[in-house]
């Protein structure tokens, strides 16, 4: 096959954009289901973005956040990262806990609740994914990485880099009040092979 | 006032003195800086995978640490850097996130840029006068062409110069 027929057309972009407005929006229920409380949801914004750019659309290179990565495997393969920055890891622990610490540090209580919740995100995500798709699909258990956001990045950006120089970034803010915003960014990631079981799958064929 | 020049993610520059070199939050990838001491020029580029010999998406040479260590080293020496007085400095290449099972190629792609990239630089006959390779945290860096020092600022893990 020639290169230039592995290149990822827009309509394979769309139907990424689609199937991340589906998963984040199940990923928000699950989140308000867990919680018994309402969650609001913004639409999300979908973002085709470049390399160099992924990073300035989450505060810059420098910024600190938070990474919660899942690797994906079965049908297909790759994976799935959750960005948080500090403030909305703070805020949606706070939610969970039930208590109010106005500082931004994240101790080891803050960190396993964080896997947690993106354990429980990430799996709506994938179980969403797998109903559209018919897709069997397992995910790993969390890994947590707080640290710059450029080198946090760096980790997609290299797996992603194999088949395109963009990137596809999902952000969804959730609500749980209006004063209080959890600035939620999905990144999923299949490697080459899964990419075409997913988009064949979806009935556009690569 | 010394200029900051930024290097992104899958770019190269070249700078001479007062101009600075930086590139922030290097994760997985390598920051490469190339030096002439006496000329006082030099380069960094910030690369993404050791190797564009089988990848399919490889139009963008300073990706690769074969390919833009090429292009550092021409545009250097176009620039009037001597080939002999060439030296190298390295950072990046860490292991971000961790899983029990650490079979996943993906995991290990910090360390695979930091061998291919030591393999590149001495297959040119580059010296690699210091390097900060490794570990699971990101690193800005910065290289100033005039006494050649490469400084590392990390969250967490201090502030050094290489």
């Amino acid at each position: 096959m020639s290169a230039s027929k592995n290149e990822i057309k827009d309509i394979h972009m769309d139907v990424l954009r689609e199937i991340g407005n589906i998963g984040a929006g199940n990923a928000a229920t699950s989140l308000s289901k867990l919680m018994q409380r309402k969650i609001d949801m913004s639409v999300p914004s979908v973002q085709i973005l470049e390399l160099n750019e992924v990073s300035a659309a989450l505060g810059g290179e420098e910024n600190i956040v938070a990474g919660i990565y899942f690797q994906i495997s079965g049908d297909i393969n790759g994976f799935i990262m959750l960005l948080l920055d500090i403030q909305s890891s703070k805020t949606l622990t706070n939610i969970l806990m039930m208590r109010e610490d106005s500082s931004n540090e994240l101790d080891e209580m803050d960190k396993s609740a964080l896997q947690e919740v993106g354990n429980i995100l990430s799996g709506a995500y994938v179980s969403s994914l797998s109903s559209l798709t018919n897709l069997s699909i397992n995910i790993s258990v969390p890994s947590l990485c707080i640290d710059m956001a450029g080198a946090i990045l760096s980790v997609p950006a290299i797996y992603f880099s194999h088949i395109s120089d963009k990137i596809l970034l999902i952000n969804t803010a959730m609500n749980e009040h209006s004063d209080k915003s959890v600035n939620a960014n999905f990144l999923l990631i299949p490697d080459f092979d899964s990419f075409k079981t997913l988009m064949n799958s979806l009935g556009v064929a690569l | 006032m010394k200029k900051m020049i930024k290097v992104g993610m899958a770019e190269y520059k070249i700078v001479k003195v007062p101009e600075i070199l930086t590139t922030l939050g290097l994760g997985s990838c390598i920051g490469i800086c190339l030096y002439d001491k006496q000329a006082k020029i030099a380069g960094l580029a910030h690369i993404m995978l050791p190797s564009s010999i089988q990848i399919k998406n490889n139009t963008n040479k300073a990706k690769f640490a074969d390919t833009a260590i090429e292009l550092l080293l021409n545009d250097i020496i176009g620039l009037g850097a001597l080939k002999r007085k060439i030296t190298a400095k390295i950072a990046g290449g860490a292991q971000m996130f961790a899983f029990s099972n650490n079979s996943n190629d993906l995991m290990k792609i910090g360390l695979r840029n930091a061998e291919a990239t030591k393999l590149i630089l001495k297959s040119h006959g580059i010296p690699i006068l210091s390097e900060d390779t490794g570990g699971n945290y990101g690193r800005t860096i910065e290289f100033d062409p005039s006494n050649g020092e490469l400084m590392i600022k990390t969250i967490g893990h201090g502030i050094k110069v290489i």
